[in-house]
């Protein structure tokens, strides 16, 4: 007898019928529909890189003094845990690939979430029944930003300890409670004691990564509790809010499935190997009283610099007690609106331009206008907040005044939402009116007069440039003839 | 066949734009290199000839007697050779308009001229050009010495930046001459240093910008050195536009 | 080889080839016979979903509202029985259309050797090269070979399906009345049921105050700490060599980096900047003007936003066509003016940049006259502005 595995399974724990429904699992067809997966696929290369760093880095701040192989920094003063960064990096074999790949895994993962949550958003797949869903959704989103800025932070070369030192007092600024809350987190003024590298160690190899783990298994679960939403139409017009149509997860989906991993996990090795990042021996040690030019946050917080950096010199004083410093309003503030706006969306959409009903099938975003704008508004407003945060290398390289730029983006975060708003909304309710899609050409019918001399609807493939066919999209002169 | 192409077209965009932002700064030339200069006793011959070029191209700003005319340029009484062979060496000066900050271009004179010029400045008074051997300089201790002293404007690996109503040149077509010259000389609104500096010190400072042209890039490639901007695009642009093509090419199904 | 072992060979793969398209017969029947039994099951489900659909909707819009619930009730029972039976069975088949092709087949296999080869080339180079570009490029391009096979595999290869399945829907009134009722039945006979469900809120909310309190332990009452800085008056002033510095150290133009003498460096109150100016071009607050002896003063090296170094110092050769004097933080460009006691120049910063009374020791030797006059690094809320002495 061949050794058989279903027969095992079902034998012990009668898993053929459940196994037996899991294979034939609907995925709805559309390519949005894997950006998910994307974060998905580099989370799990995050846990896989993760451990293996895990074993190398010393959470510790003593001071060593390096007697490694990197030149540039023998002999140099340091903590322990920078320090056994760079030995990771120059000692261990297969060491940076992994702190590389790790650190690209974070970026991605980051971008994926967002253009995932930019998917959700503009089709409205975020409706009931799945606003819950779209929670979960959001606070993995902020999760990922807190888990990356502390594995950036861990390190204390010079640039993770300038973005510490800019927590700390976004900490501090907190109205009233700030100076305790800062303190908690690092056990006294900044620096900080030595307890708050096993801390950040803590949350970052091992709170937020469970926490975001378990949010991915909720996740999952809701979805096959749901089912995916999908676009309606397709063969027969059977995609609609009845039955969700698709490919089953064996063998198509999962073979597919398992390709975007493998894909992922490839194109984040390949970066790893050969796209340096964060190359920390050339940033050097973290002292309180370093500083360097250019220093920025990974991109994923850029919008958080670029707050504080737009911020007008305001802070809040009764007599002489400050009620609110000025970081509070760039570093806190803002990111807590753009959060509560996001929390609030299925909300809004309710209120202000859906209905409450449950909806299965997707629209495009075009078919809400209003929708669609108001998250141009709300993403222009984020973007141009973190555009402003790279102004410093902008002047840099094009030598226009940084203070210009940064009047000039102020009034940008203004403006910009607004025009965005009015463009967007124009924009979507004009191809909802030719009910073209943007970039797919015209479809549609052309009425044509037959030979009898009856009119009759001929449905025409658009022709290669992607207009109406021949003549159909110009007004035509009413003509009578024979 | 279409989808590809646009594939194909879209990533060779997003590549060329990473490309672009990674590349070195505004175009600027290498400057000569002199590294070591000997003092020596110019010849009255040369201090003539300087003094012809300096009032042919410098004293419509430094004025006839090189004691500067006011609101335009300041005197040049004092400030010695080293400043005077920074700033014509770089290509800084001469400056078209009085206003603008002075920055790193093809040098205007040559060599001949250079050595003229700086020859009639010296005899003014002032600081001689000083002498750097990077050779003899310790890598770590000029690192070291980058980081408090330099890093805040130039950035730690020498990529330049700004601080506020100036730019900041980046240091990768720094000779260890003009390290030294302008540590001692403060050109634009730049500190002074070389109170604080031995001559050891500044040996590796010279030491250290020169490897930090082309430092230890054990990570692959160095994308401008900057950290997390050009980070982000390859993120965005490499990454991002390589994963949105493969969901599209392999989210859907092969008929529909 | 004889003939006769010849003919036993080809009679074996005669009767064993036989065998087999024999099997594969049945096996394509049954399937057959499978996928038609599920459509024509599906056909009737999707008709039942339908109608269960539209009265849910008008259920939802409020239409005829008596008759709809009614109907919806019936519907949603006659619902359970179908959905129970349906968890246990895969949904159906829709479309089936077997799309491999020797090409695509052949495309999978050597992008599997790729993929091995890939594998090999990094354990290769692992042990006998081991370096980051190398091992990166062998483990990654064998990644993105083995995606190639898979997803080449999930279209080109398998058959390519189609199945569907209604989208449950979850919300029955019925059941939401029966785990009210159920709730509402463990109340049944307590008379004091506020006064209980207020003691019971207390306590846990005690309880859940008194779990939080050990967060205290985490870190020390701010207090008067942050006010506490390493300067005393006559306290001596070193660079970051520990040399002691004397006024003779700080050139007109300098940028000098220093600490407190015998204090920690990593204390945001330790490090300062010193600067010197002509005398005539400093116009300190009147209680400061004393304290810059030859035209030297010191600020503290952290910036009043956020914390960062201030290591920046704008000094124009040329005033005239440059710009002026200024400290400049690199963070957020918070920008300070060193001639005007810190005050704020530009930039998100709020506060001036806290100035160190400097006095002339023995010996020419800087030393503090006192501590800053504001208390350093970042605003927060609980500080407290004008309220130190020298």
């Amino acid at each position: 007898m061949t050794p058989d595995p279903v027969r095992f399974v079902d034998e012990r724990l009668g898993g053929a019928k459940a196994i037996r429904r899991a294979l034939r699992y609907v995925f709805p067809d559309h390519w949005s529909f894997m950006l998910g997966e994307i974060a998905l696929y580099a989370f799990v290369v995050l846990v896989g890189s993760g451990i293996f760093l895990a074993t190398f880095y010393v959470a510790s701040d003593e001071t060593v003094t390096y007697g490694g192989s990197y030149l540039p920094l023998a002999g140099r003063e340091m903590g322990a845990q920078y320090r056994s960064v760079v030995d990771l990096v120059f000692e261990v074999p297969a060491g940076n690939l992994m702190r590389q790949t790790h650190h690209w895994a974070a970026d991605v993962f980051v971008m994926a979430i967002v253009l995932h949550l930019t998917r959700i958003i503009l089709t409205g797949a975020f409706r009931k029944p799945r606003e819950l869903n779209y929670w979960v959704g959001v606070t993995m989103l902020g999760l990922a930003l807190v888990e990356g800025f502390l594995g950036y932070s861990l390190i204390d070369d010079l640039l993770s300890g300038m973005g510490l030192a800019i927590a700390y007092s976004v900490a501090m600024s907190v109205p009233i409670l700030g100076g305790d809350l800062a303190f908690l987190l690092w056990n006294g003024e900044y620096p900080g004691g030595e307890q708050i590298w096993p801390r950040m160690e803590l949350l970052h190899i091992l709170v937020i990564p469970m926490a975001i783990a378990t949010l991915i298994a909720i996740h999952l679960a809701q979805i096959v509790r749901q089912h995916h939403t999908q676009f309606p139409g397709g063969p027969g017009r059977r995609r609609s809010e009845l039955e969700v149509v698709g490919t089953p997860m064996w063998p198509g989906y999962a073979l597919r499935s398992i390709g975007l991993f493998l894909v992922v996990a490839g194109i984040l090795l390949l970066l790893g190997g050969l796209v340096q990042i964060n190359p920390i021996w050339e940033w050097g040690p973290y002292e309180p009283y370093l500083a360097t030019n250019g220093a920025q946050p990974d991109w994923y917080l850029g919008w958080l610099i670029g707050a504080l950096r737009l911020m007008p010199p305001l802070e809040l004083q009764l007599g002489d007690y400050t009620l609110v410093p000025n970081p509070f309003w760039g570093g806190a503030l803002y990111p807590t609106v753009v959060f509560l706006i996001l929390y609030a969306w299925p909300w809004l959409d309710r209120r202000f331009w859906g209905d409450g009903r449950k909806h299965h099938t997707l629209d495009t975003p075009r078919q809400s206008p209003r929708r669609t704008a108001a998250f141009a508004a709300l993403g222009t407003w984020v973007f141009l907040v973190f555009a402003a945060g790279s102004t410093d290398r902008a002047t840099f390289r094009t030598t226009i005044s940084y203070e210009a730029q940064i009047w000039f983006f102020r009034a940008l975060c203004v403006l910009g939402p607004i025009v965005a708003y009015v463009a967007t909304k124009r924009i979507c309710e004009d191809l909802r009116a030719r009910g073209g899609h943007p970039l797919r050409g015209w479809t549609g019918s052309v009425v044509r007069r037959t030979p009898e001399g009856g009119h009759a609807p001929v449905v025409e493939a658009a022709p290669p440039d992607g207009g109406p066919p021949d003549g159909a999209g110009r007004r035509r002169s009413p003509q009578r003839s024979g | 066949m279409r989808r590809r192409l646009e594939a194909a077209l879209a990533f060779a965009c997003a590549l060329g734009a990473v490309l672009l932002l990674a590349a070195p700064g505004p175009a600027q030339d290498a400057g000569g290199g002199r590294t070591v200069s000997e003092p020596s006793q110019p010849s009255p011959g040369l201090v003539a000839e300087g003094r012809r070029l300096f009032l042919e191209g410098c004293s419509s700003c430094h004025g006839e007697d090189a004691r500067g005319l006011p609101d335009r340029a300041p005197t040049l009484v004092g400030v010695g050779a080293a400043a005077a062979d920074f700033y014509l060496r770089t290509g800084r000066m001469p400056l078209p308009d009085p206003q603008q900050q002075p920055r790193r271009t093809e040098s205007f004179y040559d060599e001949r001229e250079i050595d003229a010029l700086v020859s009639y400045v010296a005899g003014l008074g002032g600081p001689p050009i000083p002498a750097v051997d990077p050779a003899s300089g310790d890598l770590a201790h000029g690192f070291e010495l980058f980081g408090e002293m330099c890093a805040g404007c130039h950035q730690i690996v020498g990529r330049g930046g700004m601080t506020t109503r100036a730019w900041v040149p980046d240091l990768q077509q720094s000779a260890p001459i003009d390290v030294a010259e302008a540590v001692a000389v403060g050109p634009y609104v730049m500190p002074v240093f070389t109170g604080q500096l031995t001559r050891h010190d500044v040996d590796s400072l010279a030491r250290y910008v020169a490897y930090a042209k082309d430092p230890d890039d054990v990570g692959g490639w160095g994308i401008g050195h900057i950290g997390p901007i050009p980070e982000g695009m390859v993120t965005w642009l490499l990454a991002g536009t390589a994963l949105v093509l493969t969901i599209r090419l392999i989210g859907e199904r092969t008929t529909e | 080889m004889s003939w006769p072992k010849v003919l036993a060979g080809w009679l074996l793969t005669r009767v064993l080839g036989r065998a087999r398209a024999a099997r594969e017969l049945d096996e394509r029947r049954r399937r057959e016979a499978r996928l038609r039994e599920q459509t024509q099951r599906h056909a009737a489900e999707r008709a039942h979903a339908q109608r269960r659909a539209d009265l849910l909707d008008r259920l939802e819009r409020g239409q005829d509202e008596e008759a709809a619930r009614r109907e919806a009730a019936h519907a949603l029972e006659h619902d359970h029985e179908q959905i129970r039976r349906r968890r246990a069975e895969p949904p159906p088949t829709i479309e089936r259309e077997p799309v491999s092709s020797p090409r695509a087949e052949w495309a999978v296999i050597l992008a599997l050797l790729a993929m091995a080869t890939g594998a090999v080339g990094f354990m290769v180079f692992y042990v006998a090269y081991p370096d980051t570009q190398l091992l990166g490029l062998c483990l990654g391009l064998a990644l993105v070979f083995g995606g190639v096979a898979a997803a080449t595999a999930g279209k080109r290869v398998v058959p390519q399906e189609q199945v569907a399945e209604p989208y449950h829907h979850h919300g029955d009134p019925a059941l939401q009345q029966d785990v009210r009722a159920i709730v509402s039945e463990g109340r049944d006979g307590i008379s004091r049921r506020k006064l209980i469900a207020g003691a019971a809120g207390v306590a846990g909310a005690s309880v859940a105050t008194a779990a939080a309190f050990p967060i205290a332990s985490l870190g020390p009452d701010v207090g008067q700490r942050i006010y506490t800085t390493p300067w005393r008056a006559g306290r001596r002033i070193v660079d970051s060599r520990g040399r002691r510095l004397t006024t003779g150290d700080v050139d007109l133009g300098a940028f000098v980096l220093a600490f407190p003498e015998g204090a920690a460096r990593d204390d945001l109150g330790a490090p300062i900047v010193l600067l010197r100016f002509d005398a005539s071009e400093l116009s300190l607050p009147p209680e400061l003007a004393r304290y810059a002896p030859e035209g030297i003063v010191a600020y503290s090296r952290i910036c009043t936003h956020a914390g960062c170094a201030v290591s920046m110092f704008r000094h124009p050769s040329y005033p005239a066509t440059e710009p002026g004097d200024a400290l400049v933080c690199p963070c957020h460009f918070s920008t300070f003016d060193p001639r005007r006691g810190g005050e704020v120049l530009f930039g998100p910063a709020a506060r001036a940049l806290p100035q160190l009374p400097l006095r002339v020791g023995a010996g020419g030797e800087l030393e503090a006259a006192g501590d800053f006059t504001a208390p350093i690094g970042p605003s927060y809320g609980g500080i407290r502005l004008g309220d130190e002495e020298l």
